[in-house]
């Protein structure tokens, strides 16, 4: 029996008819065509498909595109907000904090929830926070110096306010 | 990987929920944050004809305290215990649980119902819920029935939970006012899961230990409580005699799991290990 969903991603929202067993990652890929956000081992350990809905990082390769029914979803896509990047995108940017980027939009949006709760991070408590995310390229020195940079931005501009 | 084909029905209330599982009967499973079951479901290793969500009914969700209890809901996430400065108050044994768990995503989503309910053998909960001597309600159209931990968990993903039955909250006795809590883990690299998890919950007057409740997971295909360790604590200093004397029986009496990564041997070696650790861990936190 399908089901009408109606789900807000990254300010459009959008009202659907799915099976209920598409997952959200399929939903906003193959539905709504917003390929940044990836699928990588579909088993909720690598984090390439993290999302956030209603403001919570989620793996959306384990969660039924139903169960957003009516929440709010924001992906890679939706991160820069008026032509300018998120602070994480532009720490991955000018710290290199990606080889053949297929981990980075699940670790920008990972990262973000990071630094959400923890404007101050030690390098600790980022490796920590990622833990859900793999990157088989960089070792993750230049994520978290990517991440450290963002953190230190984000500070700045708040001081700057 | 997709699941198979099933009905899906985001109950609006827990009396809905349990209307529901009662029509639906062995067709149906309860869905709560999805993190156990929907891979499960991936892996066509489960496959319910309907899933009944929890996820909206919102006052399935909270940690409170009163008469002596601390009560938590069982749809409460996992990041929701780590976070709660209640607990880290009166129960850190919890959020230490918590922060051992899955990675951030997982604990976003996942709750500490769905994951007691699953009873994965190597999952972190049931190592401290059995430490803490906790309770779990389970609710049918029969209503409440109130289940110890130690009768909680039956065998590798099963527990004594009958048909029609919703797990609801979870209780646990509150009180002392510096818990001797610890929890400690073997991390699975892979996976995450607990190879060896130790929970400790001690309380200790005038240098000697009073109680002893250690629960264990991952070790073998249940979680359980380690009371040859525990009778052998109780009533004495803990110095390295009676530590080393007392955490030789960490895996006494049980099946010892056997895999890839770790074979029963070793398995039984960490377990010892890291009874004594947390042992310490909370002895030290105690002071």
């Amino acid at each position: 029996m399908k089901k009408t969903i109606s789900v807000t991603v990254n300010g459009v929202t959008h009202q659907n008819e799915i099976e209920p067993r598409l997952l959200l990652v399929q939903y906003i890929r193959d539905v709504l065509n917003l390929t940044g956000t990836h699928v990588g081992c579909e088993t909720s350990l690598c984090g390439a498909c993290t999302v956030m809905v209603d403001g919570q990082a989620v793996k959306s390769c384990t969660m039924l595109a139903a169960q957003a029914d009516g929440s709010t979803v924001t992906t890679i896509e939706g991160l820069a907000q008026g032509g300018e990047l998120h602070p994480v995108q532009n720490g991955f940017w000018e710290h290199h904090g990606l080889q053949c980027g297929y981990c980075t939009p699940g670790m920008i949006m990972a990262a973000a929830q990071i630094l959400q709760r923890n404007p101050d991070p030690t390098d600790e408590e980022i490796r920590h926070g990622l833990e859900g995310n793999l990157c088989r390229c960089t070792g993750y020195q230049n994520i978290v110096q990517a991440v450290q940079c963002a953190a230190k931005k984000m500070k700045s501009k708040s001081v700057a306010r | 990987m997709i699941p198979a084909s099933f009905d899906y029905i985001a109950a609006k209330s827990l009396d809905e929920a349990i209307s529901l599982l009662a029509k639906h009967k062995d067709d149906a499973k309860v869905l709560a944050g999805g993190h156990s079951l929907l891979p499960a479901m991936k892996l066509r290793l489960m496959q319910p004809k309907v899933l009944i969500d929890l996820g909206r009914i919102r006052d399935l969700s909270y940690i409170k305290e009163d008469g002596g209890l601390i009560r938590i809901g069982a749809m409460t996430t996992h990041f929701q215990v780590e976070i709660s400065d209640l607990l880290r108050r009166s129960c850190p044994l919890l959020p230490e649980t918590a922060s051992h768990l899955g990675d951030m995503q997982v604990r976003n989503k996942g709750t500490i119902g769905g994951s007691l309910a699953h009873s994965d053998p190597a999952a972190d909960w049931p190592a401290s819920i059995l430490a803490l001597d906790a309770e779990l309600v389970a609710t049918s159209a029969k209503g409440d029935r109130v289940i110890k931990a130690t009768d909680f968990f039956v065998e590798m993903l099963t527990t004594s939970l009958q048909p029609g039955e919703i797990l609801r909250e979870i209780r646990i006795p509150s009180g002392k006012s510096k818990p001797a809590q610890a929890y400690v883990k073997v991390r699975h690299p892979a996976s995450g899961f607990a190879v060896v998890g130790v929970a400790v919950n001690l309380s200790i007057d005038g240098g000697k230990c009073q109680s002893a409740a250690i629960g264990i997971t991952g070790v073998s295909p249940k979680a359980y409580r380690a009371s040859k360790v525990e009778s052998a604590l109780k009533g004495n200093a803990l110095d390295a005699k009676t530590l080393s004397a007392a955490c030789a029986h960490a895996a006494a009496a049980v099946d010892v799991n056997s895999d890839l990564y770790a074979s029963a041997e070793y398995r039984k070696q960490l377990a010892t290990v890291y009874t004594r650790r947390a042992i310490e861990i909370a002895a030290g936190r105690a002071k």
